[in-house]
């Protein structure tokens, strides 16, 4: 129960090395081994989204990873978004129109969006819904989200067009 | 100083009161920089995992945690009987609900499992998974017992009862009657009848229940951060029942992921953590599971009400009778018992109507489930569903339109303060002006056009339409007054700091509803002072006026104008120190966006930040009888009436699938009326969030049990919540019918959108399904239940038992399938 495995890996850019417990989720060697907190821990069965990261440019889930599978992976976690600013207008859009109350399932929102606009910059609200659909908000009823996304991806637009 | 707090006049300064000022918290939380319990980490910290009765009723014949404690990690194992001599049991009820009866409760029990999820034994280790791995290896010997599971049951005289020093299975009893029911019903034109069933649900919080107890055997304090929303409530109950005194106890409440209710009321397994945290002197965390949390997290809304409504010709409606029955598990949940929700339908049902004669009756039972109690908007999705349901079937019995029966029927606008049939004192409700905002939001005909045009199509779309009444701004009337050390009060210091800044320190909580947002904006513009120079305390009880938190809607209207008043006192205060330093009295200046002005001219003085400097430096230069107190505290409780009501009307339009029994909501719009508006974008988000949880115990939300007491949800696999691709844009709009009871007039808003919600889904869907002559009344509208009713598939359940399983479902499979809209409907649009 208690193999120990050897990993490396890129944690939001910086390289980790550490032994750990065979059976340990993502989220948990994130969170207790690396202290960062800003992944959470919502179901623990991969459906309501908080512990959402990027592994490997792809948002994963937190909960249904184990890290001893990451060795070499890279990883980012809203801790290193934050500092790199890549969606810092994202962030902004969501503070101006309070799409985030609680603010537990906020990150894992956020790398979701962020995901969906990289690869649809024109998504409609109803894609922008289905694509977060498996992201748990109780707070917000997500509208307020969805009306983020959609300004996040207007903003966008505008400056991108010439 | 009511032009302080006017915001119609938007040039005023510092005007931050009825603005849409973002969130200061929204800033760390969305780069994951909140702090909740589970981010905490202390030293020498152990972490705590329950032991849960597999059973719905059993004897504990033996707890042993002998071949547990053998294992690497695991530090000690705790059963009923270690933890009792520790901590006095507590009962759950209230005075004032005459006849109330609950057993003793302990934080682990001693003799008898009652539940399925109920914590039996504790083990301590140095990791959760260690101490989870360990919980196989406790050996406990259960007899199982006969178990209380269908609440029609619960008082027969065959049906065991749970606990025999009580006699029976009946927790609480009350009527409410008004006027002579019967002669009303006698002389009906038309009396129109059903029976309502609420499915029983809960409230996934995203964050789970989160404790960690640190006792100090040094000093004897014992400090808990909590996710709560009542810190000094959970103060006075670890002191009481731990032998401690109020005043070693702390109770620290950070960032709260989420609460709606659930994060109000003492959880057994949580006072064991305290417990174990005082015996064994260190840090011990406890973090439910998902499965803990479906399995004793609080459910709320086991309802089943037969009900009927009597009209006159002329539309009015002259009576209403509902029999009110509800299932709270084996115990009443303490402090603030299990009978409220119960006596909630009987004080709303018919809220917002002017009739003369009502009776209502609400029985509450024990039963071997999940006990329920307070969930968000607590007995008014239940009242709201059985009034509407009631007043659409009228409609449709007199072939009125259901808009025009409500015009017929609401109460008027000009017609407070009055008191309902229920005895309900309404200070000034909007019912008439709400109602005609909705039918303009909507375009109502337009709609009603477009719904016959499908209708021709073969597409079925309904409208459904719910008034309702919310009580919020409570009084001691509702937990003090029956002997619960829950305080109706609030209070709240604002302090003026040497460099010119403010801070305010309030008794009210912030679990995401913008709390700490709205005080910001009261304070600043209260002091006179850019809102960035404001910071706020919450969730401290060592640091905090003592105050109730944040519950039935009070954080804004009590909490608010605890610190409204606060705030002018601590200007008046630094206005006096000015005059003194200036040479003139204190009415000929002001305190504005950080300055001290004068008054008339508006012409600046001398900044706050050196006026504070003089007071706290150099003090030598004021005359020496001079009062410099640059903090006041202030409290704040409402007097005249009990409760302050708002109220509010929403509207449903969707479409359902006779075929498939789906149902897709396309739009929903809300106009409420929670008085002064203080942040429009907050309480917009507030009524939408309410919503959806609304919609959520209409369309998917259900904790099914088996016969024999199981419980057959234990993931967000088979309990379904709303997800955003199910979930429709809503709408919300205001009217504003302030309070008189505070200078800030202010009511809950917190509550509304779930008070409404469900009601008007019933009545969307009722008014889609009336060309096919089907009805549904039983929450929540699955799929299959709408097509039971349409006649295209068998009725599987009994309508006095809730689960719509077969009987001889095995446990924890097969209900997935036939109750799976949300994944279902993704599915269908994906093909």
């Amino acid at each position: 129960m208690s193999t120990a495995v050897d990993i490396c890996l890129t944690v939001n850019g910086e390289r980790v090395s550490r032994r750990i417990e065979a059976r340990r989720h993502l989220v948990d060697f994130l969170r207790l081994d690396l202290g960062l907190m800003g992944t959470r821990a919502g179901c623990e069965h991969g459906m309501c989204g908080a512990c959402t990261v990027r592994v490997d440019g792809r948002i994963a889930r937190g909960c249904l990873l184990l890290a001893a599978a990451l060795d070499g992976a890279e990883v980012e976690t809203i801790e290193g978004v934050s500092q790199s600013g890549e969606m810092r207008d994202l962030q902004d859009a969501f503070i101006t129109r309070n799409a985030c109350q609680c603010g537990y399932c906020t990150p894992g929102m956020l790398l979701t969006a962020a995901d969906l606009l990289s690869v649809n910059p024109h998504p409609t609200r109803a894609q922008i819904r289905e694509h977060l659909a498996g992201n748990y908000c109780r707070c917000t009823g997500y509208q307020a989200i969805v009306d983020a996304v959609e300004a996040t991806a207007a903003g966008r637009n505008a400056k991108s067009e010439p | 100083m009511s032009d302080i707090i006017d915001p119609r006049s938007v040039d005023r300064p510092n005007s931050y009161i009825g603005r849409s000022v973002p969130r200061p918290n929204a800033k760390y939380l969305v780069e994951g920089q909140g702090r909740y319990v589970d981010d905490i980490v202390l030293a020498r910290m152990v972490h705590v995992a329950f032991l849960r009765s597999p059973h719905a009723h059993a004897r504990l014949l033996a707890v042993d945690g002998t071949a547990a404690l053998a294992l690497p990690g695991v530090l000690r194992v705790f059963t009923g009987a270690d933890l009792s001599p520790h901590c006095e049991p507590w009962v759950a009820t209230l005075a004032h609900l005459k006849g109330m009866k609950s057993p003793p409760q302990r934080p682990l029990p001693l003799e008898r499992a009652t539940w399925v999820g109920e914590a039996l034994a504790a083990v301590v280790a140095d990791s959760r998974a260690a101490a989870e791995d360990a919980l196989a290896h406790v050996r406990v010997d259960y007899e199982p017992l006969p178990a209380v599971v269908d609440m029609e049951r619960a008082l027969l005289a065959a049906t065991p009862v749970i606990h025999a020093e009580l006699g029976d299975n009946l927790c609480f009893q009350r009527v409410n009657e008004t006027g002579e029911v019967e002669k009303a019903f006698a002389r009906a034109h038309k009396i129109v009848a059903s029976t309502f069933y609420s499915g029983r649900h809960t409230g996934l919080t995203i964050e789970p229940r989160a404790i960690l107890a640190d006792f100090n055997r040094a000093s004897g304090r014992l400090t808990v951060y909590h996710s709560t929303q009542a810190p000094h409530m959970m103060q006075a109950v670890f002191a009481k029942h731990m032998r401690l005194s109020e005043g070693d106890v702390r109770v620290i409440c950070g960032d709260v992921g989420g609460s709606y209710g659930i994060k109000v009321h003492v959880y057994p397994d949580e006072v064991a953590v305290a417990v174990i945290a005082k015996i064994m002197g260190r840090p011990v965390k406890f973090i439910a599971d998902r499965l803990e949390s479906f399995s004793s997290d609080i459910h709320a809304r086991d309802h089943r009400i037969r009900a009927r409504m009597a009209v006159d010709a002329a539309g009015h409606i002259t009576a209403i009778d509902v029999d009110d029955l509800t299932g709270i598990g084996p115990y009443s949940v303490y402090p603030r018992t299990s009978a409220v929700e119960g006596n909630q339908v009987v004080n709303l049902v018919g809220g917002p109507y002017d009739f003369a004669n009502l009776r209502a009756r609400t029985t509450v039972v024990f039963q071997n489930k999940t006990p329920t109690c307070q969930y968000r908007a607590v007995g008014h999705p239940i009242a709201t569903a059985v009034t509407e349901g009631l007043v659409d079937l009228a409609a449709e019995a007199l072939g009125l339109d259901p808009v025009e029966f409500r015009r017929r029927n609401l109460m008027r606008d000009g017609s407070y303060p009055r008191t309902s049939p229920a005895g309900m004192k309404f200070e000034g409700l909007s019912h008439e002006a709400s109602l005609t905002k909705l039918v303009g939001m909507m375009d109502y005909p337009a709609l009603r056009s477009e719904q016959a045009r499908l209708r021709s199509e073969g597409i079925y779309r309904g409208i459904g339409i719910a008034s309702f009444i919310e009580l919020t701004n409570p009084s001691p009337f509702m937990y003090g007054v029956g002997g619960a050390r829950i305080s109706a009060q609030d209070g709240c210091s604002v302090r003026i700091d040497p460099d010119g800044s403010v801070v305010a320190a309030s008794g009210v909580t912030e679990q995401g509803q913008g709390t700490e947002a709205i005080l910001r904006q009261i304070v600043a513009e209260t002091v006179g002072v850019p809102i960035a120079d404001v910071r706020i305390i919450t969730g401290d009880t060592l640091i905090t006026p003592y105050g109730g938190g944040t519950w039935a809607c009070r954080g804004a209207g009590i909490g608010g104008e605890a610190a409204l008043r606060a705030g002018l006192a601590v200007k008046e205060a630094a206005l006096k120190v000015a005059g003194a330093m200036l040479q003139v009295g204190p009415d000929a200046l002001d305190l504005v966006d950080g300055h001290i002005v004068e008054r008339k001219s508006g012409l600046p003085r001398m900044p706050l930040a050196e006026l504070a400097r003089i007071v706290y430096f150099r003090g030598d230069t004021l005359p020496p009888d001079l009062p410099r107190e640059l903090m006041q505290t202030r409290h704040f409780i409402t007097k005249e009436y009990p409760f302050a009501f708002t109220n509010g009307v929403q509207a449903s339009w969707l479409e359902v699938d006779v075929d498939s029994g789906i149902v897709r909501l396309l739009k929903h719009w809300c106009v409420e009326d929670c008085g002064r508006v203080i942040n429009p974008l907050l309480v917009d988000e507030q009524v939408r969030g309410g919503i959806v949880q609304g919609l959520g115990a209409a369309l998917y939300e259900h904790c099914l049990y088996s016969p024999e007491g199981q419980l057959l949800v234990g993931s967000m696999a088979d309990y379904l919540v709303p997800m955003a691709a199910e979930m429709p844009d809503i709408e919300v709009g205001h009217v504003e019918t302030p309070t008189k009871e505070s200078l800030l007039g202010a009511k809950g808003a917190g509550e509304a959108g779930t008070a409404g919600a469900p009601a008007a889904v019933m009545n969307a869907i009722n008014d889609a399904l009336r060309p096919l002559g089907a009805k549904v009344f039983a929450q929540p509208f699955t799929p299959e239940r709408i097509l039971a009713a349409l006649g295209k598939v068998p009725t599987r359940w009994p309508e006095s038992d809730q689960s719509p399983l077969r009987t001889d479902a095995p446990a924890n499979t097969g209900s997935l399938a036939h109750r799976a809209p949300a994944f279902l409907s993704r599915l269908l649009r994906r093909a």
